[in-house]
């Protein structure tokens, strides 16, 4: 199905927007400003955008500890992420969480998580509940490949599948973990998806790399678990992350020129101007003016940041109950 | 005497041990580090370098880089030491215990007794702990707390250098499961270490790190060296600190503290754990109920609050017991005349 221009411009803008918060990030934690531990998108904002186009506030996701992308797509502000991220306590979680805990239950954001593969049994409950509220609306865990060799993973396919939660799997396969090849970790003959075949869901695979290999794929996956009954189902994506493990990371497991050759091939960016151009459905300039006002507003969520009112001794007390 | 890191005494002590006994084998995430990548093998140690060169020296059966599967891991531990090896399991962060706990708890743990101590299941689990690094709520717990409360375990917070030494070696050669905590910020910390290859520091044995007669204070990990500079600051005020560096948690060294606050009759505990149920709880109830008559002051616990690890800076610091907050509690106590 052809996607309308604005749909396209949406679409190209929610990717930009990733990748220049995630691009300034990396600059702005050289300067040692911003404290923790920071774990970059880069190279995978087509799936979060090609998988949450399709997704209303009703429709919940739960992330990871690479969390950014997710939260982006899915709706978070940016300049209340920012603030997050730099710890102020007008941030998204008042600076208590961080860029692994980003939250924004309101749009359907169930969470990043600092615990690998804690997401996958979280997105069952919140598939049981779509599936009790008959709404035909879904809960999305995304996972790494290390994230699914988790037991924690495992048990949340079989328990998906036995009560037929309205949940996806999505399955992001940026081929490492942390140091560590998937080709080592993961069992199954470099092959994520034939795993939640396995467990009885159907499977789909992607490129990661392609917004519109993510987002067509992503419209027969939702098209199939929005139906009552169905139950869940699962999709792979191959794709590539452009930073570090995490920012610091000196990514000595990296082949020789294997990041100057993924930014050049594998960038979704790139891919998609080339698309539709290609198929004459913008501009260059449509795409450029994009570029430009999306740089302006990250620009301006660190301003923001910058400004921001810093959290207070007084702050660590407050939130752990609604009353005690 | 050599000089060395805090994380470097864990890798030597490891290599020595692993050199003198062909059954002990190390397991866990990257702990070799680049497995299956381009790079290859040791590409890339474990995120602490707690292990950097292990797999060179031993080899992969030996020195088991594992998938993301912490359950697995500890399980893979308890299966091991019933099979005659001594494995020494990594988990990443202390927090992951959460992952894996049943393994632990229910298994390692009470094999022993529940077989009738017919086994013996000399493990090692070792785990980074405790903040500092705006890691927050789920990547900088002190969990020592759930731990030593286990029948089964042991629990050794080591401080120094020299301190990982002797433990880590005690560990390696105990018969039963051991729970070894490092403190991630302590690990770029340098002191001088013991070179003997047989060098063992015994479970139970608090070291004295200050010595003083008007107040006690006990703590272990991080948190020591700010009780260190609070008696060295009161030091030159005339007022003497005990600080004692408790080393195990599980067994704990009940005669060290006891004769220190026979003399001094004031005690604090200093403790990253939350207040609740916690190890400055335990301790203040063992004085209270076996020094009572020497008390001049109420036992007090330094802690951080009954809440999460925050991220920002400014919340985990001001969750942090700090050299302020332990300073306050000494004068507080010496309050009592
Ligand atoms: C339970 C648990 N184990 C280990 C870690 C440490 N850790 C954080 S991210 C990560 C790798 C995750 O790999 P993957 O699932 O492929 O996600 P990616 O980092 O590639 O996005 C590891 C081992 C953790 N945070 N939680
Ligand atoms: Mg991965």
């Amino acid at each position: 199905m052809q996607l309308s221009r604005e749909a396209l411009l949406r679409a190209y803008r929610q990717m930009k927007v990733i990748r220049e918060f995630e691009e300034r990030l990396h600059v702005d934690i050289q300067t040692g400003e911003i404290a923790g531990f920071t774990h970059l998108y880069c190279g995978q904002e087509a799936v979060a955008v090609g998988v949450c186009e399709h997704l209303s506030v009703e429709d919940k996701i739960v992330s990871t500890h690479r969390g950014h992308g997710h939260c982006l797509a899915k709706g978070c502000d940016v300049n209340g992420m920012m603030k997050e991220i730099w710890g102020s306590r007008e941030g998204l979680c008042k600076g208590k969480g961080g860029s692994m805990h980003i939250a924004d239950v309101d749009k359907g954001m169930l969470g990043a998580n600092g615990i690998v593969g804690a997401g996958a049994p979280i997105a069952v409950g919140a598939g049981i509940a779509a599936k009790i509220d008959g709404k035909g609306h879904v809960a999305i865990t995304f996972s790494g490949d290390g994230a699914c060799n988790q037991g924690t993973t495992f048990e949340a396919m079989n328990m998906a599948v036995v009560t037929k939660a309205a949940t996806i799997f999505v399955f992001e396969n940026n081929h490492y973990s942390e140091h560590t090849g998937f080709e080592y970790a993961v069992g199954t003959n470099k092959d994520i998806a034939s795993r939640a075949e396995a467990f009885g869901m159907k499977v789909w695979r992607g490129d990661g790399t392609d917004f519109f290999s993510v987002y067509e794929t992503m419209r027969e996956v939702l098209d199939y678990v929005r139906v009552p009954g169905n139950g869940p189902a699962a999709v792979e994506f191959d794709t590539e992350r452009f930073f570090g493990h995490f920012e610091g990371d000196p990514q000595r497991y990296r082949g020789p020129g294997e990041l100057d050759r993924i930014r050049e091939m594998r960038d979704c960016l790139k891919n998609f101007r080339k698309s539709v151009i290609d198929a004459g459905l913008l501009e260059h300039a449509d795409i450029d003016a994009l570029d430009a006002e999306v740089l302006e507003a990250i620009e301006e969520s660190v301003r923001q940041a910058k400004a921001a009112d810093r959290p207070t001794a007084e702050d660590v007390l407050t939130d752990v109950y609604i009353s005690y | 005497m050599a000089k060395m890191m805090y994380r470097d005494a864990v890798v030597s002590t490891i290599a020595e041990e692993m050199a003198r006994d062909e059954n002990v084998v190390c397991l866990g995430e990257d702990i070799v580090g680049g497995m299956g990548t381009p790079g290859g093998p040791e590409a890339i140690g474990g995120i602490w370098s707690t292990s950097t060169g292990l797999f060179g020296k031993f080899g992969a059966d030996r020195v088991i880089d594992t998938p993301i599967s912490e359950s697995a891991i500890m399980g893979a531990a308890a299966g091991l030491a019933l099979s005659g090896k001594r494995p020494i399991a990594e988990l990443m962060f202390a927090d992951f215990i959460g992952v894996s706990l049943d393994q632990i708890w229910n298994q390692l743990a009470k094999f022993r007794y529940m077989f009738g101590g017919k086994t013996k299941c000399p493990a090692v689990i070792r785990m980074a702990y405790g903040a500092g690094y705006n890691a927050a709520a789920q990547h900088s717990q002190a969990v020592h707390q759930i731990l030593t409360g286990m029948p089964g375990l042991k629990v050794v917070m080591p401080t120094t250098p020299d301190d990982v030494k002797g433990l880590l070696r005690t560990a390696i050669r105990d018969d039963d499961p051991v729970i070894f905590l490092e403190h991630k910020a302590l690990y770029g910390v340098k002191g001088e270490v013991s070179d003997d290859p047989d060098y063992m520091i015994p479970f139970g044995h608090a070291r004295l790190s200050r010595a003083g007669q008007d107040v006690t204070i006990v703590s272990t990990g991080l948190l020591l060296g700010f009780c260190e500079a609070v008696a060295d600051k009161l030091a030159a005020e005339g007022i003497g600190c005990d600080v004692i560096d408790l080393r195990t948690t599980s067994p704990l060294d009940e005669e060290t503290i006891l004769d220190s606050v026979e003399v001094t009759g004031r005690l604090i505990v200093v403790d990253e754990a939350p207040p609740r149920c916690s190890l400055g709880a335990d301790i203040c109830a063992l004085v209270a109920e076996k020094a009572f008559a020497s008390l001049k002051a109420p036992p007090l616990s330094v802690n951080p609050p009954h809440t999460p690890v925050p991220f920002a800076r400014e919340l985990e610091t001001a969750y942090l017991p700090s050299v302020d907050k332990i300073e306050a509690a000494v004068r507080k106590v010496l309050s009592y005349r």
